[in-house]
């Protein structure tokens, strides 16, 4: 019997997502034994040509990383999507925009005046920017184009699973990658982690107080952080009432808050505003006065409590850029 | 008399409110209103929950992703509240909101918190207007129609890819499929 076919594919993303690949360590040696690598870039050598070539359909499964932030990861998506009977979106970016979503908050022309002029490593007299189509020596090559907006993966197409994480642990992959192969898959659209939130499976859990009132926060590099006691109470931003579990609770672990990296359960729509209503509710005080200054501890709403998931959110992003 | 007939102008833009006021008192106070037959601008569409601390931020947001010019909240007045700190829970959480929003480009005026009392329906009818005064001259948000302007760069590509593709057949390179890393034992 031919084995299924895999791919593997990276879009905006830093390439940790694949380093989990690889942190499958031998345990990979089982799963590609077991499939045909029929595509992943940052490990092997294929061509798109070759991609192109099979019958839609053919490819069993495509694990895909990265949001979806220029025109080729836009049509490689399209041709993913249609090449392959599943398409798994792989990690925070391609399941909620990740970390790249957050220049949501920005317009392209801002970005890319800070990237190519104004930033202060930048040394750039001319103001070269990258052309989508350029004439050198009579050739013209052309270059992908940014899009105005960062957007997860099934923003653009079909998705039929959700692989969560920054990056998806090792475990959560094996588990993911031994129900495709047995045929034993959740209904479509299910993200593959625990749908409880962190704080369950946290064991720092029996310290987390049950009304809590905030007079400060404190920010976790300005202050030696209990190793045991909950975040919460010691007036640390925690997203993990707020955050689906199945990380192994590894930031905790390692005495740092949870920053939201798994997405919200799935009776959560809105994993940002969701935090934003379960931490200011439990704010100390009654009057806009006595409450401010509190808040004041958290400086970046946006940035603390989208992290991961901007794209993902209500809004999606700011809503007031104009299109340049 | 005998000029063709002309396709009816289509009214002018005038903002939509989606309130959410606290059953014992701002929804009391809007239905005082009602009985005392104080006019207020039809702008606003009341939805009633039992207190202004059930307001979940995800409401309000998901209020104007489809289509609210503003939001509009309506509890008790601080120390009325009928849950006793429903009212200062919406308080806190509204000053950490109005910061997100800031930054997300939704200006304060257009998410307002008013704690407003049973027998104050003056009052829901004067918010009501000032709201709407202030909304008029903002102009639409719009958020319906700035997703769809977003996501054109989207159809945009898929529409030339279509293209491309009846022009172009597809590419039939014949390939052997590679060698996989490891072979089963
Ligand atoms: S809030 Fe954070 S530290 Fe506290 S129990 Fe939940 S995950 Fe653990």
């Amino acid at each position: 019997m031919p084995r299924p076919k895999v791919a593997f594919y990276w879009c905006a993303s830093c390439g940790g997502c694949e380093e989990t690949v690889v942190d499958l360590a031998e345990d990979i040696l089982g799963v590609v034994a077991q499939v045909d690598i029929v595509l992943w870039p940052v490990a092997l050598d294929f061509k798109y040509h070759h991609l192109e070539a099979l019958a839609d359909g053919e490819i069993a499964v495509t694990f895909l990383n990265g949001a979806i932030r220029s025109t080729e990861q836009e049509s490689m998506a399209q041709l993913l999507r249609r090449k392959s009977q599943l398409l798994v979106a792989y990690g925070a970016c391609a399941h909620l925009g990740g970390i790249p979503g957050l220049a949501n908050q920005f317009g392209r022309e801002d970005i890319l005046r800070s990237n190519y002029e104004t930033a202060p490593t930048v040394v750039n007299e001319g103001k070269t920017r990258p052309q989508a189509v350029t004439e050198i020596n009579g050739y013209r090559p052309h270059l992908p184009e940014q899009h105005q907006v960062v957007r997860t993966l099934d923003q653009v197409v079909d998705v039929d699973y959700f692989l969560p994480g920054c990056p998806p642990t090792p475990e959560l992959t094996k588990a993911a990658v031994a129900a495709i192969l047995s045929g034993n898959l959740p209904p479509k659209g299910s993200v593959l982690a625990p749908d409880t939130a962190l704080c369950e499976a946290c064991p720092r859990r029996a310290t987390k107080p049950a009304d809590v009132k905030f007079t400060e926060f404190r920010r976790p590099h300005r202050h030696l952080l209990d190793p045991q006691q909950c975040f919460l109470a010691q007036g640390v931003v925690c997203l993990g009432p707020a955050t689906r579990s199945g990380c192994g609770v590894q930031c905790p672990g390692g005495n740092m808050p949870c920053t939201g990296c798994f997405g919200p359960t799935s009776r959560v729509r809105d994993q940002g505003a969701k935090i934003l209503s379960s931490l200011g509710a439990n704010v100390a005080g009654r009057t806009a006065e006595e409450i401010e200054p509190t808040l004041r501890g958290i400086p970046d709403p946006v940035g603390t409590f989208y992290r991961y998931a901007l794209p993902a959110s209500l809004l999606r992003r700011r809503v007031d850029i104009p299109h340049a | 008399m005998n000029a063709p007939a002309q396709p009816p102008a289509a009214p002018p833009w005038t903002p939509r409110i989606v309130a959410f006021f606290c059953n014992w008192c701002t929804y009391t106070a809007a239905d005082l209103a009602g009985v005392s037959r104080l006019k207020y601008a039809p702008n606003v569409r009341v939805i009633r929950l039992m207190c202004s601390g059930r307001v979940d931020p995800q409401f309000i947001l998901e209020a104007l992703r489809r289509g609210a010019d503003g939001v509009l909240i309506g509890g008790c007045h601080p120390g009325d509240c009928h849950y006793v700190e429903g009212n200062y829970k919406m308080l806190r959480r509204f000053g950490l909101l109005q910061r997100m929003l800031a930054d997300l480009g939704i200006p304060p005026a257009r998410v307002r918190l008013e704690w407003i009392s049973a027998a104050e329906g003056e009052r829901v009818k004067a918010v009501i207007n000032d709201m709407t005064r202030q909304l008029q001259a903002l102009g639409p948000l719009d958020l319906p129609g700035k997703f769809a302007d977003w996501d054109a760069e989207i159809a945009d590509l898929a529409a030339t890819l279509q293209t491309e593709s009846a022009k172009e057949p597809e590419a039939t390179h014949t390939w052997e499929p590679p060698k996989v890393l490891v072979q089963p034992q």
